[in-house]
């Protein structure tokens, strides 16, 4: 069985490749650069480009032009970078064109620091750019998810015609763990809509403007049809010991590794704990956190941000159960211990 | 200058259909604007040349916003200011296509600034049609970056004063003191013969992106009425007396000649070959231990800590990739921060049986410490009935904990015996699993393989892992 050990950022690059990218543009930001290093190392090595733009802004717009010429395309960046990228994400999204970019989020607001955080989720999930939009949201927890929903990342973004963010952290990121590498694609599918320079192509239009606001209310509206069909189609989600768990654990990313750890020793205690994990943070996994919320008394949502993914829990859940909720943030990972003696121990005695 | 041009180019579409609105005939441009007669000239360049399929063009934000209603080229619309990033991108992709960033003085001079500036510093093989009108048209009458000193805009209403607003700026005259452009000239439409000065231009900036011998920009002053709030008459009194006055017109950049006409370079949108890329993965031929490790150190959590520069990041990693050869779900994360970048370095390594939950080491079951820091600071965090390993050429003290298993390896001293004391990490990593039996010399071998740049040190380290493995052996 072929397996390397690599980092999380390295494994989105090798990913990117066996998925038919060949175009890369970013700009140096901690945690997230070894993404642009591999890529500037290996892109060339497989007749691609990489570029380091000038900006954040500028990267995400070469992103958005490779989009617009019909090539598998992708940045990364974290958080401070993410928010630059905003203009340019909202514009994929007007302008339904597909390309994938990795948030490794780090400790903010702000500068903040350069250690694990899970604060970008509202800017990730909920918009950050302005307008009525989704970016399809994929959270790995895991060096070999950061190479698997890499690709599948590029899969969505041509089926949908929508920008997909990998929505990592700087642990998952520098974390070294074996990876298996996925079949390469073929190769991806012909985009009848770009713009190519040819007879072809010369037809084509990508725009986000439209003038008349019955047009533009109509653009939207074919918008949350796709919308939609994402929710219907592309859920996903983990579940760890739920089978006759009496509390839940929800959390995604690091905090998800953490948290089956917990369960496991909580189980040890005889403690009927269990954990679900989305890793489609939008579409958020409603129905299968709706169905297991019912089952259970009581939900502990644990995140590495001062609350964010919680509210979707709460709207998803309702009153089926109680959902408490636990964060660390600024760049601290909670404990497996942390979550045992604050989070799951109080409620049992 | 209408009456010449008696048919509509190929380039220009005949009817207007994407513009809203019954009218399909004429332009959204007011009375005397320089877009309309620009576009034709554009139109008629990309005919006369024979490269209209070949043309994307690139609209931008401002009244040249839906240029596309009237091109008939490949037609992508842009963010405000990002034309020249998303130029580039295109002709990346596709080096054969013309590609065509249509600006304004807002868009290219004040938001995109940065932009053009450094995609005229690459270099890159597009044609930047820069128009200049020294005002905002589309918004209204802003001041512009190129709005001249006293000029009233909407957002000047006492005119423009260099204390506040700062001097109006000199694009051709910036860009030209860039290595990367090839060709940059300023030209007029105020009268017919400026006209076709200007119309000369723009074919010589296409041509030279045919030819691939790089950047050009091409800026064009544009009469703006509107936005002057004078009629079309006086607008190019204005021009002429105001305008070219500040913005002198000519070429001042031209190196064509220098950068010689070269072939489409080839580009792949998709290749089959991976290059040295993808082709690392390890076949794995699980390399067992001799004998299964006694329970108490079967899938440890290590802490390895030490000074920057002593390879505690290395140790692990290397422990990380046999585990891994041997068939254990291994993780490894470093410490990270300011203590990465001098003062003490640690990373934590998982090496288990079963699939890895938290890869946080809290409280470790195995520590390797290299200096005394790291043993004062994470002694104390170690699980009870758990092993310590330091290296006692260098920790002057005797462990504080009896609920543990220590070991004193004199590892510095060993590895200047072999000659570089730099192999203490090796010497430690020889001593863990030579105690513990957890991994095989055989899969710390082959992992040396993978995790060493400089094979000539490889055979050091495997001196000082067996000198090790004799050191923790004889700790049984």
């Amino acid at each position: 069985m072929a397996r390397q050990l690599i980092k999380g950022n390295e494994a989105v690059v090798k990913g990117a490749i066996l998925a038919g990218c060949r175009y890369f543009f970013g700009y140096p930001i901690t945690p997230a650069s070894e993404i642009a290093h591999a890529a500037a190392l290996y892109m060339p090595e497989v007749g691609g480009t990489f570029i380091q733009a000038e900006s954040e802004i500028a990267a995400i717009q070469m992103v958005y032009g490779a989009a617009c010429a019909g090539a598998r395309v992708m940045t990364a960046s974290s958080g401070p970078g993410i928010s630059l990228k905003c203009e340019g994400i909202s514009y994929m999204a007007g302008a339904e064109l597909p390309g994938v970019i990795i948030d490794v989020m780090r400790g903010g607001p702000g500068l903040g620091n350069i250690a694990p955080d899970q604060g970008d989720y509202n800017q990730i999930v909920k918009g950050g750019g302005h307008g009525n939009y989704h970016v399809i949201a994929l959270a790995p927890n895991s060096c070999q998810e950061m190479c698997d929903l890499t690709a599948l990342a590029f899969d969505l973004a041509d089926k949908y015609r929508n920008p997909v963010v990998v929505l990592s952290d700087a642990f998952i990121g520098q974390m070294m763990e074996p990876v298996e590498f996925p079949e390469a694609r073929p190769a991806p599918p012909e985009k009848p809509w770009r713009v190519g320079g040819t007879r072809e192509t010369r037809n084509n239009l990508v725009t986000s403007i439209e003038m008349v606001p019955e047009e533009q209310e109509e653009h939207v509206r074919h918008l949350i049809r796709k919308y939609d069909e994402v929710e219907e189609n592309e859920t996903r989600h983990e579940t760890y010991k739920v089978d006759g768990a009496d509390t839940l654990l929800v959390g995604y990313g690091v905090v998800s590794r953490v948290l089956q750890s917990a369960v496991d020793q909580a189980r040890e205690q005889g403690m009927n704990v269990g954990l679900f994990r989305p890793i489609t943070l939008w579409p958020f996994p409603k129905e299968e956190l709706r169905a297991l919320a019912r089952k259970v008394n009581r939900i502990h949502v644990v995140e590495m941000s001062f609350g964010q993914m919680v509210d979707d829990v709460r709207l998803t859940v309702g009153s089926d159960a109680k959902v408490d909720f636990y964060g660390r943030y600024g760049g601290v990972v909670p404990s497996v211990e942390e979550i045992l003696d604050n989070v799951l121990a109080p409620t049992e005695v | 200058m209408a009456s010449k041009i008696l048919k509509k180019p190929d380039s220009f579409f005949e009817s207007f259909s994407r513009r809203s609105g019954p009218d399909k005939v004429s332009t959204h441009y007011c009375p005397g604007c320089g877009h309309g007669v620009l576009h034709k000239l554009i139109a008629e360049a990309a005919d006369d040349l024979g490269i209209q399929d070949r043309c994307v063009f690139i609209n931008p934000v401002g009244c040249s916003v839906f240029a596309y209603f009237y091109l008939d080229f490949g037609n992508i619309q842009v963010a405000h200011g990002r034309a020249p990033a998303v130029a580039t991108a295109v002709k990346r992709v596709h080096p054969h296509a013309i590609v065509i960033s249509y600006q304004g003085d807002g868009d290219l001079a004040a938001i995109g600034g940065n932009n053009i500036l450094q995609a005229a510093n690459r270099g890159e093989n597009i044609t930047v049609f820069f128009v200049n009108n020294a005002i905002y048209g589309m918004t209204g009458g802003q001041l512009a970056p190129t709005s001249l000193i006293g000029q009233r805009t909407a957002t000047t209403p006492r005119g423009r004063s260099a204390e506040n607003d700062g001097y109006p700026m000199r694009v051709c005259e910036l860009l030209a003191t860039l290595e990367g452009p090839t060709y940059i000239e300023r030209t007029s439409l105020r009268t017919p013969k400026l006209t076709q000065k200007t119309r000369k231009a723009i074919r010589k900036a296409l041509q030279y992106q045919m030819e691939n011998r790089g950047f050009s920009l091409v800026e064009i002053l544009s009469p703006c009425p509107t936005g002057w709030k004078v009629d079309p008459v006086k607008s190019l009194d204005w021009m002429e007396q105001q305008l070219e006055a500040y913005f002198q017109l000519g070429v001042f950049k031209d190196v064509g000649d220098e950068r010689p006409a070269k072939a489409d370079p080839e580009r792949d949108l998709w290749s089959a070959n991976y290059g040295t890329a993808i082709d690392l993965p390890t076949d794995l031929d699980a390399k067992l231990p001799e004998a299964s490790p006694a329970p108490k150190y079967r899938n440890p959590s290590l802490k390895i800590a030490g000074f920057g520069g002593q390879g505690v990041l290395l140790l692990g990693y290397t422990l990380a990739e046999a585990g891994m050869l041997s068939g254990y779900h291994v993780t490894w994360i470093p410490s990270y921060g300011p203590e990465m970048r001098g003062g003490t370095a640690n990373c934590q390594v998982g090496i288990s049986e079963e699939r890895i939950g938290s890869p946080i080491v809290s409280n470790p079951s195995v520590l390797i410490a290299t200096n005394l820091p790291s043993m004062d600071r994470f002694e104390p965090e170690i699980r009870e009935g758990g092993l310590l390993l330091y290296d006692r050429s260098l920790i002057d003290r005797k462990p504080n904990r009896t609920d543990i298993e220590s070991i004193a390896i004199p590892a510095t001293s060993v590895a200047d015996e072999l000659g570089n004391s730099r192999a203490a990490n090796m010497v430690m990593l020889g001593a863990y699993i030579g105690k513990t039996g957890l991994l095989s010399r055989e899969s710390v071998m082959e992992a040396l393989d993978l995790v060493i740049k400089r094979k000539n040190l490889i055979d050091l380290n495997i001196k000082a892992i067996d000198k090790g493995i004799e050191y923790g052996r004889g700790a049984r």
